[in-house]
């Protein structure tokens, strides 16, 4: 037995040497702020884009990660060592890396950069993101026509642009169907933490919301649902493992398609830096199966609420929409522009309590 | 605003539950310091009670044979400690760091398989007679058989502290271990099993936290627990009862604040999470302050190696 | 029966010796850890030490990030090591870190837009005083009414992490960050930049700083009556308070040090490879600082190294992450690996081991 193993041992050696004699096509790195973690969350959901490139392309690319990555120099230096050691491509698939890759992506000029969700760009470096506010207006519209006590609790992270877009969109959408909901937004300052996100739950529970909405990374929220006997919302990934009877449906983030087109297009040698901004139409912000407790009719609607958003005939904010200050934003018929939202740092009118500052 | 739909009833049933695993993990902390050890590694003990506890809860489909798990674990990592600081005399405050940091990273090893899965539940232990008084009934007496094994535990501790010939020996050594020793107890062993209660003790607080309160595994879910239970011992002076309050306090900021979001009030939230810290240190002066007291403040001989030479 | 007795002369061999003995253990342990992984150990311990110094393809860019990431820990540790020495233990680096990088930040943009070359001379001193200051809420406390500074030191950590959260989503906001947490990044402006010294290594004035502080502190050490002050009242505090040393004194000196060089590290990471303050700047530097120390043995030469070591490891096990596949938890196990035997294997240089028959006289317990 000792010698099996030992003999293994020195054959990995080798393997491990001869491995990287034969190199494919195309280098592709990613970088993840968290963990990856196994099931759900954002940076799960990246990794199972990278997965996606690898079945695309099969040997002609090579794809590889490093995880928990802080933002800032650490970043920096992650990306740059990536650089160094021959890939093509590299994939920073959170804000606070926007820095650090503009300024590895111009020392390294012949790489080329993928950085989610910022908003800088040059020849190498492209950004992306999603229009998840589209799946929170399906989100809104069923939990307005679902909820028996008109009240949605929100567990929102940070107050950032992206967070209150989806607040916004979904408190319109529900309010579209329910004139007197309410919403319960709670801040809880963390993408992730479980035991937070947990009380945070329950004590929106306690205050009379039987719908729950996310936007923070952990399944906490969906399993005190589950045990609470109200219904909730899962964020980025399909949590229904943790809230079989609760979760009504989720908001997923898929990148797979995205990263298997811009691979493809590095591969042939078509790759532009652009901006993309995608939204239900090509399923880069997709609603998972919605689920049985949803009443047939509501089913219905959501789904073509659905198809609407993703043909362009329907626009989350479309007008008249006021501030919540009551001033006005969006005449009868406008819709909001991307500037805007994109950098939406004000509640719509109806929304109650302060953004914190 | 509406104050009148925060019901008092659930803030604190709820803060019971927020508070016990911080309790837990303070408790055994409490025990480990009183015995001159500072072990900063209580993050680590509890991550590793928490997957622990889940995995063999999973296992087994028995969340209590889960919690024994949880407290086994918790103890095995401190045994690391243990040897470190009191065989091979390492600095403390450095290996409790190490341990953390280990522990962290073991932890999201051995739980890799069990994300996702679904822990057994466990049942209220709704008290015959108690359960049934309003309001009260509804508070105190509905909870799951471990937040009252966490209070009974206090008991215990606080019983075995000051009432036991152990306790006491226990309470020399952190005091004092050079004159512990001198008079024949061994300074190592004492603290070497206090190290291990400690640890068992951290991770029945991340089993609650993984089987209970979140019931689920997640990578890093004690997301800096350990850091808060650290701040509670300081803040009960030592005083197994006061860890209560304590905890609870630590625990009832942050469900009173999601509370008050909840109803629309406009609060500093840094700046309310701030101020069981800033109160800890307050008490800690106005403990050092009360010099007639000295029972209160911090053992003599906290962080300090025992160094038996002959 | 396991005898100790202290050495009078700690041997420079051992000295030398116990550290690569240490690291040995951890290859091997780790190695183990990799191949129950799945990982080729070879290949991972390889990617992990050898590849940062000396690979054809990392090693020009990883040697000097070495000294980059390892500048910041080494500047803190050198602080605290002189807390050490004397007994006094602010364990909350941290914060004072955190603090240290706060005050220049609002210095910084208080003069934001205006070129001037003394903003960024006036930020280090902003760095150093918002660190201090930080450090010695804790030692007057101490002084005064002798309240334990360990703990003091760990709530203010806490505190000061609060603070920068409310200051980057507050006061802080870049207010041309579309909305996003976070301020400025000071690098994009000449006044408040740390620039890179020498092109395309990335060395900045933290690294210089943080060589001549290790020159400093050695000369103190060695030379200066302040070193011998500070042996004495760690190992015996009566007798310097015989010699009059005044115990305030010394208390509010060696937290002022050690909160002056975290807050001027924190000031360094900042402006230089930080270059903004965002909710999580603080990456865990104040307390792996302390780990740090103590590999060094408290000892500025000893500290340089093991900054050096940490730093490796961070930067090879990223390598190894991309390289290998090899988990960040499993880099993670492998640093609490080396960070216990190399604790522990101290034994063997402050004492004598000797083997004697189980005697119940000589051993009590």
């Amino acid at each position: 037995m000792k010698y099996i193993k030992f003999l293994s041992l020195i054959s990995l050696f080798f393997v491990g040497i001869i491995s990287s004699v034969f190199a494919a096509d195309l280098k592709v790195g990613f970088i993840y702020v968290n963990p990856v973690g196994e099931n759900t969350g954002w940076d799960y959901q990246h990794d199972l884009g990278r997965k996606a490139v690898e079945e695309a392309y099969g040997d002609k690319v090579e794809t590889s990660y490093v995880e928990a990555v802080p933002e800032g120099a650490d970043a920096e230096r992650v990306m740059t060592q990536m650089a160094l050691s021959g890939h093509d491509m590299i994939f920073a698939t959170s804000f606070g890396f926007m820095d650090p890759v503009m300024n590895v992506a111009s020392k390294f000029p012949n790489v080329k950069f993928e950085h989610a969700t910022g908003y800088k760009r040059s020849d190498n470096v492209a950004t992306y993101s999603a229009r998840f506010y589209e799946g929170r207006s399906i989100i809104g519209h069923i939990a307005g026509r679902m909820t028996n006590t008109d009240t949605i609790g929100y567990i929102a992270s940070y107050p950032i642009p992206e967070v209150i877009r989806g607040i916004n969109s979904a408190y319109l959408a529900a309010k579209a169907v329910n004139p007197n909901i309410k919403f319960k937004v709670v801040w809880v300052f963390t993408w992730f933490d479980p035991a937070k996100e947990a009380d945070a739950a329950s004590t929106l529970i306690d205050q009379g919301a039987d719908m729950i909405m996310q936007h923070t990374d952990s399944t906490a929220a969906m399993t005190i649902a589950e045990e609470r006997g109200v219904f909730a919302f899962g964020q980025a990934s399909d949590m229904k493992k943790f809230g079989p009877r609760a979760q009504l449906t989720s908001i997923i983030d898929d990148w797979a398609p995205y990263y298997v087109e811009r691979v493809g297009k590095a591969l042939n040698g078509t790759w532009k830096s652009e901006d993309t901004w995608d939204g239900l139409a090509p399923g880069m912000a997709a609603i998972s199966e919605f689920s049985k407790e949803i009443p047939e009719k509501i089913r219905k609607e959501a789904q073509n609420l659905h198809d609407a958003i993703a043909s362009g005939t329907i626009h989350s904010f479309t007008g008249p929409i006021n501030k919540q200050d009551g001033s006005a934003w969006l005449s009868t018929g406008e819709t909001a522009d991307d500037g805007t939202l994109l950098g939406m740092n004000f509640y719509v009118e109806g929304i109650e309590g302060d953004i914190p500052q | 605003m509406d104050f009148a739909s925060i019901d008092p009833t659930t803030i604190i049933y709820n803060l019971m539950i927020a508070a016990t695993p911080i309790l837990y993990a303070a408790l055994g902390e409490l025990l480990v310091e009183k015995a001159g050890v500072l072990n900063l590694g209580v993050e680590g003990m509890m991550i590793i009670g928490a997957i622990c506890g889940f995995a063999i809860s999973v296992e087994t489909g028995s969340s209590y044979i889960g919690f024994i798990a949880a407290a086994c674990g918790g103890a095995m990592l401190s045994v690391i400690f243990a040897v470190m600081t009191q065989y091979f005399l390492a600095n403390q405050v450095a290996s409790g760091l190490a341990l953390t940091l280990f522990g962290l990273g073991l932890a999201a090893l051995l739980g890799h398989s069990y994300t996702g899965q679904v822990p057994p539940q466990i049942s209220k232990l709704d008290l015959p007679i108690l359960s049934t008084i309003p309001v009260f009934g509804k508070m105190f007496f509905h909870h799951d058989f471990f937040v009252y094994f966490s209070l009974m535990l206090v008991l215990f501790v606080w019983y075995f502290l000051t009432k036991t010939r152990l306790g006491l020996v226990v309470q020399a050594v952190g005091e004092n271990h050079d004159s512990a020793h001198a008079i024949g107890y061994s300074v190592t062993t004492i603290r070497f099993f206090s190290i291990l209660f400690g640890g068992a003790l951290a991770g029945l607080g991340g089993g609650y936290l993984s089987l209970i309160r979140v019931p689920q595994w997640t990578e890093g879910m004690t997301a800096g627990a350990g850091w808060i239970a650290l701040a509670i011992v300081v803040f009960s002076s030592w005083r197994p009862w006061r860890l209560i309050l304590g905890a609870y306090i630590f625990g009832g900021i942050t469900i009173l604040q999601l509370n008050l979001q909840a109803i629309g009030v406009n609060i500093d939230i840094a700046l309310l999470s701030m101020t069981p810290y800033a109160i800890t240190i307050v008490a800690l002066v106005l403990m050092s302050v009360n010099k007639s007291k000295k029972s209160l403040g911090a053992p003599g001989s906290l962080g300090k190696s025992f160094i038996k030479v002959s | 029966m396991i005898k100790l007795t202290p050495r009078d002369h700690q041997s420079k061999l051992l000295t030398a010796i116990t550290p690569i003995i240490a690291v040995i253990f951890t290859m091997i342990c780790g190695g183990v850890l990799f191949w129950i992984l799945g990982k080729n150990p070879f290949e991972a311990i390889k990617l992990i030490f050898w590849d940062p110094l000396m690979s054809e393809t990392f090693s020009d860019y990883a040697r000097p990030q070495i000294l980059i990431k390892a500048s910041p820990l080494i500047l803190i540790a050198l602080g605290l090591s002189i807390g050490f020495r004397a007994n006094i233990w602010n364990i909350g680096a941290e914060g004072q870190f955190i603090m240290g990088a706060l005050i220049s930040a609002c210095i910084g943009l208080a003069f934001y837009p205006l070129e001037n070359r003394f903003i960024f001379p006036l930020m280090i001193l902003g760095g150093m005083v918002g660190g201090a200051f930080w450090a010695i809420i804790p030692a007057i406390l101490k002084s005064r009414f002798n309240t334990n500074e360990i703990l003091v030191s760990l709530m203010l950590v806490y505190i000061a992490e609060q603070a920068l959260a409310s200051a980057s989503i507050g006061i802080l906001r870049n207010p041309e960050g579309s909305g996003f947490p976070g301020s400025r990044n000071l690098n994009h402006y000449p006044s408040t930049s740390n620039p890179e010294l020498i092109e395309g290594s990335g060395i900045h004035w933290g690294v210089i700083f943080s060589f001549l502080a290790i020159w400093f502190f050695y000369y103190l050490l060695k030379n200066h009556k302040f070193g011998f002050q500070i042996k004495l009242f760690g190992d015996a505090p009566r007798a310097a308070s015989f010699a009059g040393l005044k115990t305030e004194y010394i208390i509010l000196l060696c937290f002022s040090i050690s909160g002056a060089l975290a807050g001027v590290a924190g000031m360094f990471e900042l402006t230089g490879p930080a270059g903004a303050i965002t909710i999580d700047f603080n990456v865990g530097y104040g307390f792996t600082a302390i780990i740090v120390a103590f590999l060094g043995r408290l000892n500025p030469v000893g500290i340089f190294f093991a900054g050096l070591l940490m730093a490796l490891t961070y930067v090879g096990g990223e390598i190894s992450q991309f390289m290998l596949g090899i988990p960040a938890a499993a880099i993670q196990v492998f640093q609490g690996m080396l960070l216990f035997f190399l604790l522990s294997i101290d034994l063997i240089v402050k004492f004598r081991l000797s083997f004697t028959k189980q005697n119940f006289i000589s051993r009590k317990d």
